[in-house]
């Protein structure tokens, strides 16, 4: 039997050497004995370490960071377990990718118990502060976590209160930070100073509490009765369950209040009261559209995006409704359909600022897919409900020509839903008069295959060279 | 009236603030003390204690004030409460967010407020207190502000610059309920503010013509809450109304919390006792649309009635409505069919597809890997295992549901 002595700390990489050293001769697993400073001296024999032997000896990544996780185990077997995975790794590289295998599984729980244990420790320390004249303040905590895991919980506290100075004591040893981290051996529970903060502290607690909602299996799953004597705050609990049917019953006794007098005053000064009278402007038309809820777009949309540019334009352009970046931003025409408009526009030698532009529907439709927002044609209904905001937008601007842009635009404005083919690129009478020029939304031009999309790109340039031209004449 | 002492602030402003369901303090960048100031932040959040409501304490969350000039029915703090009020200085905040810091308390701070004066007024002295924080003190721990939906964009993009995260609350499931229950608010102006959270932080994430990159804002994101049970609206209509919010405005979370009887309260709710198992139900949900590949209509469509089935969860729920998808054969299916068997989660389903690349999956098996084959067994087709007629039987519903309690004879 060999016997291998494993030091306080520094542990792992003691027992990494070994275990090389050990598998280069390939020595079985069982005649291997992995002691502590608890271990009785001579009780298992104590062959010393052979010399590096023949064989090579390889460990993966993966393994290496398992093996140091379940290191920090409690189950005085974990050395020899570990020492049997890395001699059946040098055979079978993949039995520790595959969580099927039972050494695989069960390396894999102990590795879990190891880091939430770590975790708990990184929630459940509480920090006393110390009295001192150094000019960093320094603090004390004690703590009795379920694994020997002090020194693998250690560092997380140097990186967050790197400017102070704190001991934890553990029933495995203590670790002390002044600027580096140092171990020591276990020494008694020390007692520490009252803390004015943990009076405060405790009010939280007991205050952050709702006792309408008693869940005692979701706390106690997360905060696990084994951890409670390292947390001060938990003696409240009983004396808060005790209080909280008492408390609830009285809410409920109490029933409604009478407001204090003060309160109707306040509200009627902040509270807006909607002005649904017909507009007379186009900024109040503005202001009753970003309430409208004529139809049920509104519930799902960000809001109503209202038309833009100048309201004396001789030209108004119509579009379908707005899209994701449009929805987003409020505006008309952001998105990159509203860019190849603009850009088309611009060529055609027309001054977006100089048009009006808007919507026949002001409000977006999309269904949801995860983190994204599918496009949805308006129904009838909607264009229907949406045509009042955008007669209104006619009336005030009264431009001297319109273009519509693809289907939604034309039927809104002319009523005719027959397709769009044969009349783009033509003249129609808008329902209230005026002329429409029918042209391709640009957002076809968008989703065509390269060939379509140029010979639609061209079409879209002639009607508004046409545009153009017709509002010059 | 008497100056009350920093304990009868905080027990006021936490007993105040503690309807807000969220005090998540995960998926910030990655920072510590060791360069200077104090604290740190990891991938995962910590929660430093849990309350025997069994929510967990990750943050110090407090109201800098709970005065209010609006009339929320469903708030305590709304301004025709009678409850008491208190209000912290920004200094105070400081103090307690530091201190309880360095004792390994929290994480860091949630601060939410009343509206005082007025929207600009009350988010410009929560960013303040928040530009104390890392200015002043160097604080590397997390910062939630809750943003105040009418603030001034300016204010709101300062407050991004400190903040790991903001939110806005939806506040209720319906338009038509905000605007009846919280008339001082308005649903479009709420959606917008969170537009214009997703529009900063995508502005933030895009290099300038300089190369150099703009400064992070609110890195964790945002999420909201809405308040469950307190109108009429069914899960269904929550569950479309959190795809909504998910898929527009890029939110890390949407949290769902039961109305719960608050003190004072208002003669236009009715107090209820805390729809808790609704809450769970709606929380499992919203997981399966985020992680598991369903969408909002297919849960919600499980029952006629368009609420969720409270016996149980309804990944099973939408099994038993769907029983012709299933058995499946573990051997073959895709990752979006494990998904959906009841009693596979996430990581069983990572293991399952590890593990069959190794070899054929049995039932021991996937008990180790962590199913639940109790729930699993009428669903899935193993090679030592085979439902038979257990898929389809009419009494399987009943297999899972708690057993109806006997009447007592007196």
């Amino acid at each position: 039997m060999i016997r291998v002595d494993l030091p306080r700390f520094g542990r792992f990489a003691a027992w990494r050497d070994a275990a090389r050293q050990l598998a280069t001769n390939r020595v079985d697993a069982a005649s291997v004995t992995w002691a502590d400073e608890d271990t009785p001296a001579g009780l298992f024999g104590a062959d010393p370490l052979p010399p590096p032997g023949p064989h090579p000896v390889a460990a993966t990544k993966d393994f290496l960071a398992l093996a140091q996780t379940v290191a920090s185990h409690s189950d005085p077997e974990r050395w020899a377990l570990l020492y049997a995975a890395l001699i059946r790794l040098q055979d079978d590289r993949g039995f520790i990718a595959n969580p099927a295998d039972p050494l695989t599984d069960r390396l894999s729980r102990m590795a879990k118990s190891v880091r939430r244990d770590i975790h708990k420790m990184h929630a459940f320390v509480r920090f006393h502060e110390l009295p001192g004249d150094n000019p960093r303040r320094s603090f004390g905590a004690w703590f009795e976590p379920e694994h020997p895991i002090l020194e693998a919980a250690a560092p997380f506290f140097a990186k967050r209160f790197a400017d102070m100075d704190w001991l934890i004591a553990t029933p495995e040893g203590i670790a002390r930070f002044d600027g580096a981290i140092t171990y020591a051996p276990p020494a008694p529970r020390p007692d520490f100073p009252t803390d004015s903060s943990h009076t405060l502290w405790h009010t939280y607690f007991a205050n952050i509490f709702n006792p309408a909602r008693i869940k005692t299996n979701a706390m106690r799953s997360e905060m696990p009765r084994k951890y409670w004597k390292n947390l001060p705050e938990t003696a409240l609990i009983p004396e808060m369950l005790a209080d909280a049917p008492r408390r609830v019953q009285a809410m409920r006794e109490a029933g409604a209040s009478e407001a204090p007098a003060f309160a109707a005053r306040v509200t009627a000064r902040i509270r807006q009261i909607p002005d649904d009278t017909p507009p007379e402007t186009l900024e109040a038309a503005r202001e009753q559209a970003g309430r409208c809820t004529r139809c049920d777009l509104c519930h799902a949309a960000t809001q109503t995006v209202w038309g833009e540019g100048d309201p004396t334009a001789p030209l108004m352009i119509v579009g379908e409704a707005p899209g994701d970046h449009e929805d987003l931003q409020g505006r008309p025409f952001v998105g990159p359909a509203g860019q190849l408009l603009r850009q088309a526009m611009d060529q055609a030698g027309l001054d977006p600022a100089q048009a009006w532009m808007t919507n026949a529907v002001k409000h977006f439709k999309f269904t949801p897919r995860g983190k994204r927002r599918i496009h949805q044609n308006p129904a009838a209904g909607e264009i229907r409900q949406c045509k009042w905001w955008l007669d209104i937008e006619r009336r005030m601007i009264a431009p001297r020509l319109t273009l519509a842009l693809g289907a939604t635009a034309a039927f809104a404005l002319t009523g005719n839903r027959a397709p769009l083919t044969p009349r783009r690129g033509t003249v129609e009478t808008a329902l209230d008069g005026g002329p429409v020029l029918i042209t391709w939304h640009p957002s076809l031009i968008l989703r065509l295959d390269p060939g379509a999309a140029a010979t639609a790109r061209g079409q879209f340039a002639a009607d508004l060279s046409q545009a153009a031209r017709l509002m010059a004449a | 009236m008497a100056q009350r002492t920093l304990q009868q602030k905080l027990a006021i402003l936490s007993d105040a603030a503690k309807y807000d369901a969220s005090c998540a303090s995960s998926g910030t960048t990655r920072r510590d003390s060791r360069s200077g100031g104090l604290g740190s932040t990891e991938g995962m959040g910590i929660c430093h204690a849990y309350t025997p409501d069994g929510r967990c304490i990750s943050l110090l969350k407090i109201l800098l004030t709970n005065f209010c000039i609006y009339d929320c029915a469903y708030c305590i703090n709304r301004v025709s409460s009678n409850v008491e009020r208190a209000r912290f200085t920004p200094e105070e905040v400081v103090t307690l967010t530091l201190e309880f810091y360095r004792r390994n308390m929290i994480e860091g701070l949630f601060l939410s407020s009343g509206i005082i004066r007025s929207p600009d007024e009350t988010m410009s002295q929560m960013v303040r207190i928040a530009r104390t924080l890392r200015v002043d003190h160097g604080f590397k721990g997390y910062i939630h502000l809750k943003t105040i939906p009418d603030a001034s964009p300016a204010l709101v993009a300062e407050a991004g610059l400190y903040a790991d995260r903001l939110s806005v609350n939806i506040e209720l499931p319906q338009d038509a309920s905000i605007r009846e229950l919280a008339p001082e608010k308005r649903p479009e102006t709420i959606r917008a503010a969170m537009a214009d959270v997703r529009l900063a932080r995508e502005a933030a994430k895009e290099q300038t013509h300089t190369g150099k990159r703009p400064p992070r804002f609110a890195p964790a994101g945002q999420s909201t809450q809405m308040i469950i049970g307190a109108d009429g609206a069914t899960d269904r209509d929550i569950l479309r109304t959190s795809a909504n919010l998910y898929s527009g405005y890029d939110l890390k979370r949407v949290y769902y919390s039961a109305f719960s009887p608050i003190p004072d309260a208002s003669a236009a709710l009715p107090l209820i006792k805390p729809p808790l198992m609704r809450e769970h139900r709606l929380y499992q949900a919203d997981w399966l649309m985020r992680f598991y590949g369903f969408e909002a209509d297919e849960i919600g469509a499980a029952h006629p009635s368009g609420f969720l089935d409270l016996a149980i969860d309804p990944k099973l729920s939408w099994a038993l409505a769907n029983r012709a998808q299933f058995p499946v054969d573990v051997a073959t299916a895709t990752k979006e069919m494990l998904l959906r068997v009841p009693g596979f989660g996430t990581k069983t389903v990572t293991r399952i597809l590890a593990a069959r690349r190794n070899g054929p999956v049995r039932y021991a098996d996937l008990l180790r890997m962590g199913a639940v084959m109790s729930k699993a067994q009428p669903f899935v087709t193993l090679p030592d295992w085979h439902p038979g007629g257990l898929t389809d039987s009419a009494s399987l519903r009943a297999r899972f549901a708690p057993k109806p309690q006997q009447l007592q004879l007196l």
